[in-house]
């Protein structure tokens, strides 16, 4: 069963100074699994998945990673892993094929592994005519689509994904997320966070972080059942709080840009 | 005396960022404009506030002219950008004060208006912006786009980003304000936001395609729309895109929104359809489409 958990993390803690950003927090990720990370603005998340792509060390607790002590052998789970966010994805000034060839040398591919992925990626997401297009020309949507193939490239056992799907038009963002689908059924776990409460629904199993702490995690049906709410939006907005002046514990400290 | 856009287009090189776009928003109103990224919102915004100029067409903001009378537009009007505009090494206070004086008003001559929004971030008012997290730095942005009391209010995204609670919070707020007689043109491409506008235009690659209240623009949907589970969400959505009927499939929440092409469905043929491809737990029941489902149908 253990060996199953692409991720093991056990009372993970993030202080910066006299505030707790991420307060001891336990959860486990299987192989293959899509696991939604949720929480409001501030909750926390980021400072975690920071803690968990290995960028920032923790202040106590453990967390392995893809095999990969987070303390111990951070290089690795860079290597082993792969990222995507809303807010940086891929170089604008480069084309399609010089993104996907920079990316590909960053993870440490091969010359011909790079042109064999480069032309699978391309015929996959029928890009041919836009190849030697600048990437900041492209619809938001498109790049989204292509930063996680890129995010891909290296055969990463993890993909953690930030947001992916903001402000993507409702088609785009339903094609996105059968991509998520058919990477997670290869065995690849899918790490991600959204806004989007139906997409929340989409996810094996959900997390809710409040003020730092993993409030609830569970399957989304489960969930549902035990906030006695119709959806997660409604099972969201009874955990979840912002950090206000309604909320003692929330001091509004913002760690994460 | 609220908006009033007729026949705008702009281009930028040999992209075409707005076509032909013409609409009302009556004073009083609170008017949503619903498309993705790149859809040209933020463009229409900075020719309404006086930012950038039409390529073709004409506006009017509270009955200013955009290009003759921009001066008496920007003393009226308040415009919270995409990327607020806040000065991030100065506390919430001086963003305040800085705001107020150069629109030649005090603190406190406006407080009112904007103090529910204020109140909540008055606590942390010697923080820097730059500190402060997302959901307050909107306040804040709000809080600045009001204190000279404008008369038109321009929100360009104010939501992206923000989670749900946060998000259910600053409709509140934008729904007070609007009792205060403040016209309101916000734009999201959050689907869900546009039921809580008095009328929305659903934008997409420049151009308008429908104008409504969001009512009506659901009572338009042109195709009886049916909620389908089963316990394998993947399964189902290969099923039914294989059923030979199918006009469209979409993944909503828990549940496939299911349209077919044929004006008599049969739902029990559907049903044994599925059974025999050994999906479980299957149900089908007639649903209320949504907006999302309206826009999907438009730029399908």
């Amino acid at each position: 069963m253990e060996s199953q958990n692409v991720i093991q993390v056990q009372s993970l803690t993030k202080k910066f100074g006299d505030f707790t950003a991420v307060d001891a927090i336990s959860f486990e990720v299987k192989k293959g699994e899509i696991f939604g990370f949720l929480g409001a603005n501030g909750a926390g998340k980021t400072t975690a998945m920071k803690m968990l792509i290995g960028i920032s060390m923790p202040t106590s607790g453990e967390a392995i990673v893809a095999g990969f002590d987070v303390y111990k052998n951070r290089d690795n789970i860079k290597r082993n892993i792969g990222y995507m966010s809303q807010k940086f994805a891929l170089y604008d000034d480069l084309t399609v094929k010089e993104n996907i060839t920079f990316f590909g040398g960053i993870y440490g591919l091969k010359k011909n592994q790079i042109k064999e992925k480069t032309t699978q990626l391309i015929n996959d997401l029928a890009l041919q005519e836009v190849a030697n297009k600048l990437v900041g020309s492209l619809p938001l949507g498109w790049k989204q689509k292509i930063a996680f193939s890129v995010a891909l490239l290296h055969n990463p056992k993890i993909v953690f994904l930030d947001e992916p799907t903001g402000g993507v038009d409702p088609i785009t963002r339903r094609q996105f997320w059968e991509m998520i689908y058919q990477t997670a059924n290869t065995g690849t776990t899918i790490f991600v966070t959204t806004h989007y409460m139906d997409e929340a629904e989409y996810c094996n199993r959900v997390s809710i972080m409040v003020n730092g702490k993993i409030e609830a995690l569970d399957t989304p049906k489960k969930l549902k059942e035990k906030y006695n709410a119709t959806n997660m939006n409604d099972v969201f907005l009874k955990l979840a709080r912002s950090p206000s002046l309604t909320l003692p514990k929330g001091n509004g400290t913002h760690t994460e840009n | 005396m609220g908006i009033k856009a007729q026949n705008i287009s702009k281009s930028f090189k040999n992209v075409t960022a707005l076509k032909n776009i013409s609409f009302d928003v009556k004073e009083g109103e609170l008017f949503g404009l619903i498309g993705p990224d790149g859809a040209g919102k933020s463009t229409l915004f900075r020719i309404l506030t006086t930012l950038l100029f039409a390529d073709k067409g004409n506006a009017t903001v509270a009955g200013f002219d955009v290009v003759e009378d921009y001066k008496n537009i920007r003393k009226n009007v308040g415009y919270m950008p995409g990327r607020f505009s806040l000065y991030q090494d100065l506390t919430v206070e001086e963003n305040l004060e800085f705001y107020a004086t150069i629109f030649g008003t005090t603190i406190e001559e406006n407080y009112d208006l904007i103090k529910e929004i204020y109140i909540q971030i008055e606590p942390f008012k010697k923080r820097r912006a730059g500190k402060l997290s997302g959901g307050m730095k909107q306040k804040l942005a709000l809080s600045c786009a009001l204190i000279h009391k404008p008369k038109v209010l321009f929100l360009d995204e104010p939501t992206t980003g923000v989670d749900p609670v946060s998000r259910k919070e600053f409709w509140e707020m934008l729904k007070r304000l609007q009792q205060k007689g403040i016209t309101i043109l916000v734009s999201t491409p959050y689907m869900d936001e546009a039921e809580l506008c008095d009328r929305i235009a659903l934008i997409q690659h420049g151009k308008i395609m429908q104008i409504d209240t969001p009512q009506e623009i659901i009572n338009h949907y042109p195709k009886n729309i049916y909620n389908i589970s089963a316990e394998n969400m993947h399964n189902l959505i290969e099923c039914l895109n294989e059923y030979e009927h199918n006009y469209s499939v979409y993944p909503f929440g828990e549940n496939v929104h299911y349209t077919d092409k044929r004006d008599l469905f049969n739902s029990q043929e559907l049903y044994d359809f599925l059974q025999s491809k050994n999906l479980k737990d299957v149900e089908i029941n007639n649903t209320i489409p949504t907006i999302e489902d309206v826009f999907m149908e438009l730029t399908k």
